[in-house]
């Protein structure tokens, strides 16, 4: 007995000695641990949304009463593009990345992703994003036309400087940065699940990541080709956009919104995972409708690519093929309907319990209904001409995205933050926080559907007394205030719990699925043995089985069957390395340099091809342990 | 559908000055896009209190858990949930079925009123403003005009909308949806008012720094006003009346203000800015800026940037007597 503590203690040892990462900073830099990775991301992400709530808080007291000097209209144009920019593409998206690089493998049972330099890579190219749209903020060249900017606004003619390039490329940083994520975290649930988690025995968190993933794959290419074709007229007049030049304005419209229509599922579809593992854990039974649910995903993955013309409703479309993206859009509110349906059944047929990550649940059910129905209107061709472009909108998307995606997420921080950290947070705090927020936000927006019907546009930097719209934005403006409250009283909460919570244990919630089985926090190999299952809640279901024969003097990965998940081969896993960081930085100044000249493409292509010439420099050694099989004891 | 008196107290128009909503319709499209979003309303919101009320028992299951976290459930009872769970997908399409067709009746609707046009006007966004045109039926020719729309009641005006510039959008809520204006494309609504009045338009497409100054005035009135309104309008613009006018209309026609702006029947004819032959008709200055006062145009002839930061109109240095004196002019050109 005591023979195998030992042994088990020397076997942890030599993983450790296999799996840990340079000390100090040469570790940091060269780190590929999927954890360290995704924890950079949610902390970055974390941080611009603070920032871009402080920009909406300060967009909203210039709107709190009729004209108010506070800020110019051009502060006023910089603050939206900036708030909605940062937003879109650099929280949103990538926040919803870096959940699923942290825990897909380990909800895979599995020691790192498929490509953990490729990881690495993405994190810095999205790092690049950030700093493409904030270092030119401190410059003083912040973008000013939104987080969609048409041409011809956003044209040679229109936009001289290069306000509108540095949108650009902060776009094509982080769809570069997001399309390296999604094909990792593809190929990583495809290829990496454990013995026996066949498709059909997949969690619905995996499931979601997989559809977002897929999702991105498909449309980011369409955003790229969009602001690239925009800064093609820019630097060398292609007119594509430009009609003296025998350019159409509404192919950029169409080609950014057969991007930008699923760019809102590829947000909310993970949030679908959140909210999934956290009503089956809280609910103490396996989710209601598995099946249905997966199909709704799917359903929705598909039918999103399908719609992208209600955001064009207006612009002269003839009338029978808006009827049909009407039809298109109104027929995804049925697979979104059941998702609803199967998360509540959940409870009703389960034993619900009202714990911090489920408050947020609920408040998700209570807030994102409200934006899917007010989604129900604004997808109706003619009354969408009444709605869109107007506040109307503006608190539907916020409905949607906030409701449905950063409630999800803040209730997945909650949930997973005692893995990650092997801490628990306040309750008190955490239900502080969640009513100030929920309570904050639907003060703030709700008000904003009755200002759209009262006839309030987007994006005006100011209206007059005349117009009566003060009262309901002077409500709007203290409901936003109360929310940031609570944002502040979140971030306490998580830095405390941080630094001196209540220790976690390792499943502190009694969750259903493989990441609860490592310790909290997970060592860098994450799990000693190779975990197999034979049910959706394995940690339900008795005891688990483990199979040996990985490597432990060395990194290595199980690869398994697509459908079935049978084993097949062991794979070498690559260790840290400079490479990604390098050629990160390559990529950074061929994108950066193409806003000034068309040969920084060139000459930025060679120290990119050397960076990755050494990346893939090929290594030969082999596995030095013993066969693939289930543990005897 | 007779709920109309319901909604508008639900919804109170409150604070909302009513010239500027799709929750007042004067017209026949707004009408019938009132109609389909009272619907809207009806199907949505039961779909709503039907999920909150499901939710509602949930949480009702929850209620005094609040201690360790019991076993879990491995193999539940789901017959029942299952059977309710067909029942919501059928009304969910049969809700989603009536408000696709409502939706494409309404469309419909807004289609089929190109048939019997009478009028057409010609509206050309610019950064920051509406060139408006109409055709003078006595000469022929085009009419122009700024911010100030007139349409003849219970006729359909067809407006061919063009832009000059970047994006617009043309809006009037309480007589229709909006209508991108889009360069290189030749886009058209038709407006068919039913009751008098005053309403509001606005640009609804973000198109620079002075979006939100790029408004309009709507005047539906009675065929016979409408005509007489129009054979003013194609009249070239009135002699000046006193010293001070004359040297108003001298500093117009002959200072920078004729590079950009025309004077029917003077020497400006410049064609950047709005037509100023009959400013002093209009109901407000500077694209529902300012309303249409002697003080407001003078500040506006002297301090256009401090206004409205961005817009086109330059700071012109004109001695204040100057500057008096053409906005006593422009005042007395109804």
């Amino acid at each position: 007995m005591t023979d195998d503590v030992i042994a088990e203690r020397a076997r942890h040892d030599r993983l450790l000695a296999a799996w840990r990462d340079p000390q100090g900073l040469w570790g940091f830099l060269t780190t590929v641990d999927h954890k360290r990775i995704a924890a950079r991301y949610v902390v970055t992400t974390m941080f611009l949304l603070f920032l871009a709530g402080m920009l909406a808080l300060d967009m909203r007291l210039q709107l709190s009463a009729p004209d108010v000097h506070r800020m110019t209209p051009q502060l006023y144009d910089e603050s939206f593009a900036l708030h909605g920019s940062t937003m879109l593409f650099l929280v949103s998206v990538p926040v919803m990345e870096a959940m699923a690089i942290w825990l897909v493998p380990l909800m895979l049972g599995q020691r790192n992703l498929a490509f953990p330099r490729l990881a690495a890579f993405s994190y810095w190219l999205y790092l690049g994003g950030v700093l493409m749209l904030w270092v030119p903020h401190l410059l003083d060249v912040t973008p000013d036309l939104g987080w969609f900017e048409y041409p011809p606004l956003s044209g040679p003619a229109y936009s001289p400087g290069h306000r509108a390039d540095v949108w650009a490329q902060m776009i094509t940083f982080t769809e570069v940065a997001a399309l390296a994520a999604s094909v990792n975290i593809v190929a990583t649930i495809l290829k990496l699940r454990p013995p026996g988690m066949t498709l059909a025995k997949m969690p619905l968190f995996l499931w979601a990541m997989l559809v977002a993933s897929l999702m991105t794959i498909f449309g980011l290419p369409a955003v790229m080709l969009a602001t690239s074709m925009l800064i093609s007229d820019r630097l060398v007049s292609t007119n594509f956009f430009s009609p003296a030049g025998g350019g159409d304005v509404l192919l950029f419209q169409h080609i950014w919104w057969f991007f930008g229509h699923p760019e809102v599922y590829i947000i909310f579809i993970p949030a679908v995972g959140f909210v999934s593992s956290i009503v089956e854990t809280f609910s103490r039974r396996p989710i209601f409708g598995h099946a249905a649910m997966v199909l709704s995903m799917l359903a929705i993955g598909v039918l999103a690519f399908g719609l992208w013309v209600h955001h064009m409703f207006a612009v002269g479309l003839p009338r029978l093929g808006n009827d049909f993206y009407t039809a298109a859009s109104l027929t995804i509110a049925l697979p979104a309907g059941v998702q609803i349906f199967c998360w509540i059944a959940t409870m009703v047929g389960g034993r619900p319990r009202l714990s911090v990550p489920m408050l947020w649940v609920v408040g998700f059910v209570v807030t994102f209904v409200i934006g899917g129905l007010s989604g129900v209107m604004t997808a109706s061709a003619p009354l969408d001409l009444q709605l869109t472009d107007t506040y109307f909108v503006v608190a539907h998307f916020h409905y949607v995205l906030v409701g449905g995606a950063i409630f999800p997420l803040l209730g997945a921080f909650c949930y997973w933050f005692p893995k990650a950290t092997g801490r628990l947070m306040s309750k008190r705090l955490g239900a502080t926080a969640f009513v100030l927020i929920f309570g904050g936000f639907n003060i703030g927006f709700f008000p904003m559907h009755i200002l759209g019907l009262w006839g309030m546009p987007r994006r005006i930097y100011t209206y007059g007394p005349e117009m009566g719209w003060g009262a309901l934005n002077l409500l709007a403006t203290v409901g936003a205030a109360i929310s940031i409250a609570g944002g502040i009283v979140f971030v306490v909460d998580a830095w405390r719990s941080f630094r001196s919570g209540q220790p976690a244990g390792d499943d502190p919630w009694g969750g259903s699925t493989l990441e609860w089985a490592s310790t909290s926090p997970p060592p860098p190999f994450n799990f000693d043995y190779t975990p197999a299952i034979d049910s959706l809640t394995p940690m339900w279901t008795g005891e688990l089985v483990a199979y040996d024969g990985l490597g432990i003097d060395k990194r290595e990965l199980l690869v398994t069957s697509v459908a079935d998940a049978e084993p097949l081969y062991r794979q070498n896993s690559v260790g840290p390395s400079i490479w990604p960081l390098i050629a990160s930085l390559g990529v950074a100044v061929l994108f950066v340099g193409s806003i000034f000249t068309p040969w920084a493409i060139v000459w930025g292509a060679i120290p990119v091809a050397i960076a990755l010439t050494f990346w893939f420099w090929p290594t030969r050694d082999r596995a030095t342990t013993g066969p693939f099989r289930k543990r005897s004891s | 559908m007779r709920s109309r008196p319901a909604i508008a107290a639900t919804l109170a128009l409150g604070g909302c000055s009513g010239a500027q909503t799709p929750l007042a319709p004067v017209a026949d499209q707004a009408g019938s896009q009132y109609h389909l979003l009272l619907l809207m309303l009806w199907v949505c919101g039961v779909m709503y209190l039907l999920v909150i009320g499901f939710l509602i028992i949930g949480l009702w299951r929850a209620r005094g858990r609040h201690a360790a976290a019991p076993p879990p459930l491995l193999e539940p009872a789901d017959d029942r949930l299952r059977r309710l769970l067909a029942v919501w997908a059928a009304v969910v399409v049969i809700g989603l079925l009536v408000l696709a067709g409502g939706s494409f009746l309404v469309e419909r609707s807004l289609a089929l009123a190109q048939a019997n046009e009478s009028l057409r006007i010609r509206v050309t966004a610019h950064q920051y403003w509406w060139r408006i045109a109409y055709r003078d039926p006595a000469s022929g020719r085009w009419v122009e005009t700024a911010n100030e729309l007139h349409l003849p009641v219970a006729r359909t005006a067809r407006i061919e909308l063009g832009s000059a510039d970047v994006i617009h959008s043309f809006w009037v809520p309480n007589i229709s949806g909006k209508m991108d204006v889009i360069p290189g494309r030749a886009n058209a609504i038709d407006l068919t008012p039913r009751r008098l009045g005053w309403f509001r338009g606005q640009c609804a497409e973000f198109c620079g720094p002075q979006h939100a100054h790029m408004g309009f005035d709507v005047k539906v009135e009675t065929s016979a006003a409408f005509d007489a309104w129009l054979a003013a309008q194609a009249r070239p613009a009135a002699a000046p009346r006193d010293a001070e006018q004359a040297r108003g209309m001298e500093v117009v026609t002959r200072e920078q203000c004729a590079m950009c702006h025309t004077v029917r029947g003077t020497a400006a004819i410049g064609r950047n800015g709005p037509d100023l032959t009959h400013i002093g008709s209009r109901h407000s200055i500077a694209a529902g800026t300012l309303t249409m006062t002697r003080a407001h145009l003078q500040g506006w002839i002297a301090q256009p940037q401090a206004i409205k930061p961005g817009t086109m109109m330059p700071t012109v240095t004109l001695s204040p007597a100057d500057a008096n004196a053409a906005a006593a002019y422009l005042e007395s050109l109804k």
